[in-house]
Protein backbone atom coordinates (compact mmCIF):
# COMPACT_ATOMS: atom_id res chain seq x y z
CA UNK A 1 0.00 0.00 0.00
CA UNK A 2 1.94 2.83 -1.14
CA UNK A 3 1.25 6.18 0.60
CA UNK A 4 2.68 9.43 0.85
CA UNK A 5 3.15 11.46 3.84
CA UNK A 6 2.37 15.12 3.46
CA UNK A 7 4.16 17.44 6.08
CA UNK A 8 1.93 20.61 6.37
CA UNK A 9 2.19 21.89 10.03
CA UNK A 10 5.87 21.92 10.83
CA UNK A 11 8.01 22.69 13.69
CA UNK A 12 4.55 22.42 15.63
CA UNK A 13 6.13 20.64 19.00
CA UNK A 14 9.51 19.39 17.86
CA UNK A 15 11.39 20.63 20.82
CA UNK A 16 8.86 18.85 23.12
CA UNK A 17 9.17 15.84 20.96
CA UNK A 18 13.06 15.90 19.95
CA UNK A 19 11.84 15.39 16.41
CA UNK A 20 8.95 15.70 14.58
CA UNK A 21 6.00 13.72 14.86
CA UNK A 22 5.13 12.92 11.27
CA UNK A 23 8.42 12.62 10.39
CA UNK A 24 8.79 9.88 14.04
CA UNK A 25 5.84 8.12 12.90
CA UNK A 26 6.95 7.82 9.13
CA UNK A 27 10.00 5.99 10.60
CA UNK A 28 8.64 3.78 13.14
CA UNK A 29 5.94 2.40 10.54
CA UNK A 30 8.32 2.19 7.99
CA UNK A 31 10.46 0.07 10.53
CA UNK A 32 6.90 -2.23 10.41
CA UNK A 33 6.98 -2.55 6.59
CA UNK A 34 5.51 0.61 5.51
CA UNK A 35 5.71 1.38 2.35
CA UNK A 36 5.97 5.39 2.87
CA UNK A 37 6.83 8.48 1.28
CA UNK A 38 7.00 11.81 2.53
CA UNK A 39 6.44 15.42 0.81
CA UNK A 40 6.94 18.15 2.35
CA UNK A 41 4.87 21.06 2.09
CA UNK A 42 4.20 25.12 3.24
CA UNK A 43 6.90 25.52 5.93
CA UNK A 44 8.10 22.17 6.26
CA UNK A 45 10.10 22.60 3.38
CA UNK A 46 12.43 24.46 5.70
CA UNK A 47 12.88 20.45 7.49
CA UNK A 48 14.61 19.75 4.95
CA UNK A 49 17.36 22.73 5.30
CA UNK A 50 21.27 21.07 6.08
CA UNK A 51 23.04 22.57 8.99
CA UNK A 52 19.99 23.24 10.94
CA UNK A 53 21.12 23.65 15.12
CA UNK A 54 18.13 23.43 17.39
CA UNK A 55 20.71 23.19 20.38
CA UNK A 56 21.05 25.18 23.62
CA UNK A 57 17.79 25.57 24.88
CA UNK A 58 17.85 25.38 29.01
CA UNK A 59 14.83 26.80 31.20
CA UNK A 60 15.93 27.86 34.71
CA UNK A 61 19.49 25.39 34.02
CA UNK A 62 17.94 22.37 32.78
CA UNK A 63 19.09 22.29 29.26
CA UNK A 64 17.95 20.07 26.53
CA UNK A 65 20.49 17.39 25.66
CA UNK A 66 18.60 15.86 22.85
CA UNK A 67 17.18 18.74 20.84
CA UNK A 68 15.39 17.79 17.30
CA UNK A 69 17.71 16.75 14.52
CA UNK A 70 15.28 17.17 11.76
CA UNK A 71 17.88 16.19 9.02
CA UNK A 72 19.53 13.35 10.44
CA UNK A 73 15.81 12.06 10.80
CA UNK A 74 15.07 13.02 7.12
CA UNK A 75 18.64 11.32 6.44
CA UNK A 76 17.62 8.20 7.98
CA UNK A 77 14.23 8.08 5.95
CA UNK A 78 16.51 8.30 3.11
CA UNK A 79 18.55 5.55 4.21
CA UNK A 80 15.52 3.28 4.20
CA UNK A 81 14.54 3.74 1.11
CA UNK A 82 11.66 6.26 1.58
CA UNK A 83 11.28 9.08 -1.12
CA UNK A 84 11.30 12.44 0.37
CA UNK A 85 9.96 15.50 -1.70
CA UNK A 86 9.11 19.16 -1.27
CA UNK A 87 6.81 21.99 -2.99
CA UNK A 88 9.95 23.20 -4.72
CA UNK A 89 7.51 26.85 -5.14
CA UNK A 90 7.14 26.58 -1.16
CA UNK A 91 10.98 26.62 -0.82
CA UNK A 92 11.78 29.35 -3.49
CA UNK A 93 9.10 31.66 -1.30
CA UNK A 94 11.09 31.30 1.92
CA UNK A 95 14.78 32.35 -0.23
CA UNK A 96 15.61 28.46 -0.07
CA UNK A 97 17.89 27.12 -2.60
CA UNK A 98 18.46 23.64 -3.91
CA UNK A 99 22.07 24.01 -2.53
CA UNK A 100 20.43 24.82 0.85
CA UNK A 101 18.60 21.21 0.85
CA UNK A 102 19.76 17.93 1.70
CA UNK A 103 21.11 15.68 -0.41
CA UNK A 104 18.34 13.41 -1.74
CA UNK A 105 15.47 15.37 -0.97
CA UNK A 106 13.79 15.78 -4.72
CA UNK A 107 11.44 19.03 -5.98
CA UNK A 108 8.18 19.00 -7.34
CA UNK A 109 6.36 22.30 -8.88
CA UNK A 110 2.80 23.02 -7.22
CA UNK A 111 1.80 22.03 -11.05
CA UNK A 112 3.63 18.73 -10.90
CA UNK A 113 1.59 17.76 -7.99
CA UNK A 114 -1.85 16.24 -9.03
CA UNK A 115 0.12 13.55 -11.27
CA UNK A 116 2.27 12.87 -8.84
CA UNK A 117 -0.50 12.32 -6.03
CA UNK A 118 -1.53 9.94 -8.80
CA UNK A 119 1.35 7.24 -7.53
CA UNK A 120 0.12 6.58 -4.36
CA UNK A 121 -2.62 4.67 -3.18
CA UNK A 122 -3.24 6.56 -0.03
CA UNK A 123 -2.31 10.19 0.95
CA UNK A 124 -2.46 11.18 4.08
CA UNK A 125 -2.02 14.63 4.61
CA UNK A 126 -0.60 15.81 8.31
CA UNK B 1 -24.09 -0.96 1.76
CA UNK B 2 -21.27 -3.44 2.50
CA UNK B 3 -19.71 -3.01 5.26
CA UNK B 4 -16.26 -1.06 5.77
CA UNK B 5 -13.95 -0.72 7.68
CA UNK B 6 -12.50 3.21 8.12
CA UNK B 7 -8.72 4.54 10.13
CA UNK B 8 -9.04 7.47 11.09
CA UNK B 9 -5.69 8.97 13.02
CA UNK B 10 -6.50 11.87 15.30
CA UNK B 11 -3.98 14.06 16.90
CA UNK B 12 -5.59 16.90 18.85
CA UNK B 13 -6.02 17.33 22.45
CA UNK B 14 -9.66 17.35 23.83
CA UNK B 15 -11.42 20.76 24.39
CA UNK B 16 -8.70 23.04 21.54
CA UNK B 17 -11.03 22.91 18.64
CA UNK B 18 -13.76 21.60 16.00
CA UNK B 19 -11.61 18.75 14.45
CA UNK B 20 -12.22 16.88 17.49
CA UNK B 21 -15.94 17.00 17.20
CA UNK B 22 -15.83 16.60 13.26
CA UNK B 23 -13.86 13.49 13.80
CA UNK B 24 -16.21 12.47 16.44
CA UNK B 25 -19.25 12.91 14.16
CA UNK B 26 -17.55 10.88 11.31
CA UNK B 27 -16.95 8.11 13.39
CA UNK B 28 -20.84 8.04 14.67
CA UNK B 29 -22.76 8.09 11.13
CA UNK B 30 -19.93 5.32 10.06
CA UNK B 31 -20.95 3.48 12.96
CA UNK B 32 -24.10 4.01 12.61
CA UNK B 33 -24.52 2.38 9.18
CA UNK B 34 -22.51 -0.50 11.14
CA UNK B 35 -19.27 0.29 9.59
CA UNK B 36 -16.14 -0.81 11.50
CA UNK B 37 -13.90 2.12 12.64
CA UNK B 38 -10.35 1.60 13.90
CA UNK B 39 -8.92 4.88 15.48
CA UNK B 40 -5.38 5.95 16.12
CA UNK B 41 -4.97 8.46 18.74
CA UNK B 42 -1.89 10.09 18.09
CA UNK B 43 -0.04 12.92 20.73
CA UNK B 44 -2.57 14.74 22.54
CA UNK B 45 -5.60 12.98 21.20
CA UNK B 46 -4.09 9.95 23.43
CA UNK B 47 -5.88 12.26 26.38
CA UNK B 48 -9.29 11.97 24.63
CA UNK B 49 -10.33 8.66 26.88
CA UNK B 50 -7.73 9.57 30.18
CA UNK B 51 -10.69 8.45 32.57
CA UNK B 52 -9.74 11.18 35.07
CA UNK B 53 -11.66 14.02 32.93
CA UNK B 54 -13.77 15.58 35.36
CA UNK B 55 -17.34 17.67 35.17
CA UNK B 56 -17.54 21.09 36.17
CA UNK B 57 -19.81 23.83 37.31
CA UNK B 58 -20.31 27.03 35.20
CA UNK B 59 -20.67 30.03 37.37
CA UNK B 60 -20.47 32.48 33.83
CA UNK B 61 -23.16 30.07 32.85
CA UNK B 62 -24.85 30.73 36.12
CA UNK B 63 -25.19 26.31 36.51
CA UNK B 64 -23.46 24.23 39.02
CA UNK B 65 -22.09 20.98 37.63
CA UNK B 66 -25.13 18.97 37.44
CA UNK B 67 -27.08 21.68 35.28
CA UNK B 68 -24.16 22.35 33.28
CA UNK B 69 -23.70 18.31 32.20
CA UNK B 70 -20.43 18.90 30.64
CA UNK B 71 -19.57 16.68 27.66
CA UNK B 72 -16.56 14.99 28.33
CA UNK B 73 -14.61 13.07 25.13
CA UNK B 74 -13.83 10.14 26.93
CA UNK B 75 -17.73 9.76 27.97
CA UNK B 76 -18.85 10.16 23.82
CA UNK B 77 -15.99 7.90 23.03
CA UNK B 78 -17.72 5.12 25.54
CA UNK B 79 -21.35 5.85 24.51
CA UNK B 80 -19.29 5.61 20.74
CA UNK B 81 -18.07 2.34 21.84
CA UNK B 82 -21.37 1.07 22.83
CA UNK B 83 -23.06 2.52 19.59
CA UNK B 84 -21.09 0.91 17.60
CA UNK B 85 -22.16 -2.92 18.93
CA UNK B 86 -25.79 -2.06 18.69
CA UNK B 87 -25.12 -1.28 15.06
CA UNK B 88 -23.38 -4.50 13.77
CA UNK B 89 -20.06 -2.88 13.95
CA UNK B 90 -16.81 -2.19 16.42
CA UNK B 91 -15.23 0.85 17.55
CA UNK B 92 -11.17 0.14 18.13
CA UNK B 93 -9.51 2.63 19.84
CA UNK B 94 -5.65 2.42 19.84
CA UNK B 95 -3.79 5.37 21.93
CA UNK B 96 0.13 6.05 21.08
CA UNK B 97 1.20 4.20 24.15
CA UNK B 98 4.69 6.47 24.02
CA UNK B 99 2.30 9.46 23.85
CA UNK B 100 0.06 8.38 26.71
CA UNK B 101 3.64 7.93 28.56
CA UNK B 102 4.52 11.34 27.56
CA UNK B 103 1.27 13.14 28.99
CA UNK B 104 1.00 10.48 32.45
CA UNK B 105 -2.76 9.69 30.60
CA UNK B 106 -2.63 5.69 31.07
CA UNK B 107 -5.64 5.64 32.84
CA UNK B 108 -7.95 5.04 29.63
CA UNK B 109 -11.02 4.24 29.40
CA UNK B 110 -12.45 0.62 29.34
CA UNK B 111 -12.01 -0.34 25.45
CA UNK B 112 -9.14 2.07 24.97
CA UNK B 113 -5.84 0.25 24.02
CA UNK B 114 -2.19 0.84 24.20
CA UNK B 115 -0.43 0.25 20.64
CA UNK B 116 2.20 1.68 18.29
CA UNK B 117 2.45 3.22 14.76
CA UNK B 118 3.09 -0.38 13.79
CA UNK B 119 -1.26 -1.16 15.05
CA UNK B 120 -1.80 2.15 12.86
CA UNK B 121 -0.10 0.61 9.76
CA UNK B 122 -1.48 -2.56 10.26
CA UNK B 123 -5.51 -1.07 10.47
CA UNK B 124 -4.75 1.19 7.76
CA UNK B 125 -3.74 -1.92 5.73
CA UNK B 126 -6.95 -4.02 6.49
CA UNK B 127 -9.21 -0.58 5.64
CA UNK B 128 -10.83 0.44 3.04
CA UNK B 129 -9.55 3.43 3.88
CA UNK B 130 -7.80 5.97 6.26
CA UNK B 131 -8.58 9.73 7.35
CA UNK B 132 -5.80 11.50 9.09
CA UNK B 133 -6.69 14.66 11.03
CA UNK B 134 -3.58 16.16 11.85
CA UNK B 135 -3.05 19.14 14.23
CA UNK B 136 -2.78 23.03 12.59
Amino acid sequence: MKTLQIVTSAYRCNIEEQDDPVVWISQAMKAAGAELHLLLEGGAVNYAVRAQDASGLSFGGKAQTQPPRIEDDLRRLLDKGAEVYLVQDDAEARGLEHADMLEGVKGLSRAELPRFFGRFERIWRW
Amino acid sequence: MAKKHLTLVMMDAPFENARTVSALRLIDAALRRGHDVTVFAYEGAVSLTFAKQAPHANAVHGRDAVQEDHPLPKDWIAALMGAAGRHGGQLEWINCGLCVDERGVGEAIPGAQRGSPADLWKAAEASDNTLVIGTR
